[in-house]
């Protein structure tokens, strides 16, 4: 009696545990097929852009001369984020985590979360309206006074509207999250590593620099590759504040900028039709390598430094 | 003798603390700073961004030169970095408060009844429009993108963390799960179009389209914060429930999630949030429309960051009453963001385990 009491809960256990593990399975294949499937279509609907003629080019005369400057316009304006965005971030979140009073701490925090959820077009309108004027100035007194750095080499841009402004938009856009994640992999520190440290005599500082940051680098690194994806790939922002022309330069403060291929498509897009669309689904291809690329880097640094911590 | 007498000289001479600064040394210094920087300021006739950078420079140096005089240079560098942390929490704030202020202050105008209850239908001019189009097509798409991902993102987390740990798949889907979350938001719309563009014919927008390319953005977001979570979970929670013979499964929906279950909810909510703001995959798939639609399944679909993108690119003739319901449009759109948050952080506490403190 007991015996088939015993087999019939272990049955049912089983059937539970094949039925839940199998769905687990079948959730993590999903994932699987759904990027296979992203590239296989991606690949399938941008291959005839590859060999897209002039008219469908704007103007350049093959592909890659077209994609080019979108590329480095892309690389450039995320640079200019990611240069920006990582100090204050990382200096934000210490903030809250650990050298603001935790009664501040909490509502600094919270209203940190919430402008991570501002939506990009947001940014992008206010970088328009609000920002860019703000910084003609500046641009103007780059201009005069700075002019043989190659960055600041003018003649400076009326509207704000440039590759540095658009840099700086995406490095507040891209702030709240590296700071959110941070905060969150700081404040994970083992209070007792924290506590030995500041025993053995240690300052606030040398507490963070030997019992905190070792603990939390790969994360940090994690959070800045996410701030770095966003910013590549960021759209809307980029195709709102720029005032692109699709030149490559390295004068961040001139009205003539070269165009990310986010906000390239995004531009372009709505009004394509026929060989245009295949050939802003190509652009689209590069983009996806180049964050594939920057995500792999930064994997191996992270995975690395997680190593190095083990030991 | 002499030794009894030298002792406590000896003592006076090697305290037990080295000299500190005074409690109140950062304040001090700071009044000082911004009196240097105003004055400097109203000197060189600049404006209130030069005053402020000036008095930030003082900070810094004035107060790093004063504890390297009297606390050494392991005291100077610990207050060097407190006062730069501070700085750079002060800059960071700057534009994020000036992009809340801009939205509410220009926003609020715009919000009437009407606002929320009106299409963009036949709208010309001056004529009262709305963003109830938008809204409910905010509101459709996103839900699409929920029903989607949040199943899809959690049970892969517990695949990762439950089932397949260390195994070959289980580290190729971490890795895969990585790189979706670099998929740039307009890239997953263009896969949209590509994967609907095979079953519809060229030029094919609809609402679901842009629940599935959110839902690609999604679901890693959704996967990472799972994962977490559970591997958060003590390991003696997991035993305790096994010792008492409960099988694996019961193990994980009434012993892990729970316990996970408020980090999970606010990985949900921060996906949710990330989403629900995209405009640029909806651009592409979604399209734009004046009117209302209810359906996921047919015809274009206005959601509220792409109507906030055309109201302001496109705001017709004359031009203001295009731009304030773009700016209308964007403090709703936030303020249903931050409605969310506060939602699930509320939901997030009341599902939280009770740990007897």
């Amino acid at each position: 009696m007991s015996t088939t009491v015993e087999e019939s809960r272990r049955s049912g256990r089983r059937v539970g545990d094949s039925v839940f593990s199998g769905l687990a399975l079948g959730a993590a294949l999903v994932i699987l097929v759904a990027l296979a499937g992203v590239a296989i279509f991606l690949v399938l609907e941008g291959l005839p852009g590859l060999t897209a003629p002039e008219e469908n080019l704007g103007g350049a005369s093959s592909f890659w001369g077209f994609v080019w400057p979108l590329v480095f316009g892309t690389l450039l304006a995320a640079l200019i984020a990611l240069v920006i965005a990582t100090p204050l971030s990382v200096g934000m979140a210490l903030v809250i985590s650990h050298y603001a009073p935790r009664r501040v701490a909490k509502p600094i925090g919270y209203v940190v979360d919430l402008l991570a959820a501002v939506p990009s077009v947001v940014y992008g309108v206010w970088g328009i309206v609000v920002l860019g004027p703000q910084l003609v100035p500046s641009y103007g007194w780059l201009a005069e006074n700075a002019s043989f750095i190659p960055f600041f080499a003018g003649p400076a841009s009326t509207t704000g509207r440039t590759i540095f402004t658009a840099g700086l938009v995406l490095a507040i856009m891209i702030l709240p999250i590296v700071t959110a994640i941070c905060r969150e992999i700081f404040a994970q520190t083992p209070t007792l590593h924290q506590e030995a440290a500041l025993a053995l005599g240690a300052t606030r500082w040398e507490m963070i620099r030997m019992a905190v940051f070792p603990y939390a680098k790969s994360g940090m690194v994690s959070a800045v590759m996410l701030g770095l994806g966003r910013a590549l790939g960021e759209t809307m922002a980029v195709a709102l504040v720029l005032s692109a022309s699709g030149v490559i330069t390295f004068n961040m403060i001139s009205s003539t900028n070269p165009s990310t291929i986010a906000a390239n498509i995004a531009l372009q897009f709505p009004e394509a039709s026929g060989l245009t669309v295949n050939v802003l689904i190509a652009s689209g291809l590069v983009l996806f390598v180049i964050t594939f690329g920057v995500n792999f880097a930064a994997r191996a640094i992270a995975g690395r430094s997680e190593r190095r911590l083990a030991r | 003798m002499t030794d009894t007498l030298t002792r406590p000289d000896a003592r006076d001479a090697m305290p037990l603390s080295g000299p500190r600064l005074p409690q109140s040394a950062p304040w001090i210094v700071a009044a000082v700073a911004v009196v240097v920087g105003v004055g400097l300021g109203l000197l060189l006739g600049r404006g209130v961004v030069v005053m402020a950078i000036l008095a930030g420079l003082t900070f810094v140096v004035g107060i790093t030169v004063w504890a390297a005089s009297l606390e050494g240079r392991r005291g100077a560098v610990d207050r060097l970095v407190t006062s730069l942390v501070w700085t750079a929490f002060a800059i960071a704030l700057v534009p994020l408060l000036s992009l809340v202020w801009t939205v509410v202050s220009r926003g609020f105008p715009a919000l009437s009844v009407d606002f929320f209850t009106f299409s963009m239908r036949g709208v010309i001019g001056d004529a009262q429009g709305g963003i109830y189009h938008a809204l409910i097509g905010t509101l459709l798409v996103t839900l699409g993108a929920a029903v989607i991902s949040i199943p899809i993102g959690v049970m892969t987390a517990i695949y990762l963390v439950e089932y397949g740990v260390k195994s070959r798949l289980a580290r190729a889907i971490t890795f895969l799960v990585d790189v979706m979350t670099g998929i740039p938001s307009i890239v997953a719309g263009l896969f949209a179009y590509a994967l609907f563009v095979l079953f519809f014919g060229e030029g094919i927008r609809l609402g679901l389209g842009g629940s599935v390319a959110l839902s690609l953005l999604m679901i890693p977001v959704v996967v990472r914060a799972t994962e977490e979570m559970l591997k958060l979970v003590p390991g003696e929670l997991r035993e305790a429930a096994y010792a008492l013979g409960v099988p694996k499964w019961r193990t994980i929906t009434k012993v892990v999630l729970p316990t996970a279950m408020s980090g999970i909810v606010t990985g949900v909510m921060l996906a949710i949030a990330r989403v629900i703001g995209e405009t640029a995959p909806l651009l592409i798939i979604a399209g734009r429309t004046d009117s209302v639609n209810f359906n996921l399944f047919e015809d274009r679909m206005t959601t509220l960051p792409v109507f906030i993108y055309y109201s302001y690119t496109q705001p017709g003739v004359p031009p203001g009453p295009g731009v304030e319901r773009a700016w209308g449009a964007a403090l709703v759109l936030i303020a249903i963001v931050m409605g969310l948050n506060l939602l699930a952080r509320v939901i997030g506490r009341a599902f939280a385990p009770k740990t007897g403190r």
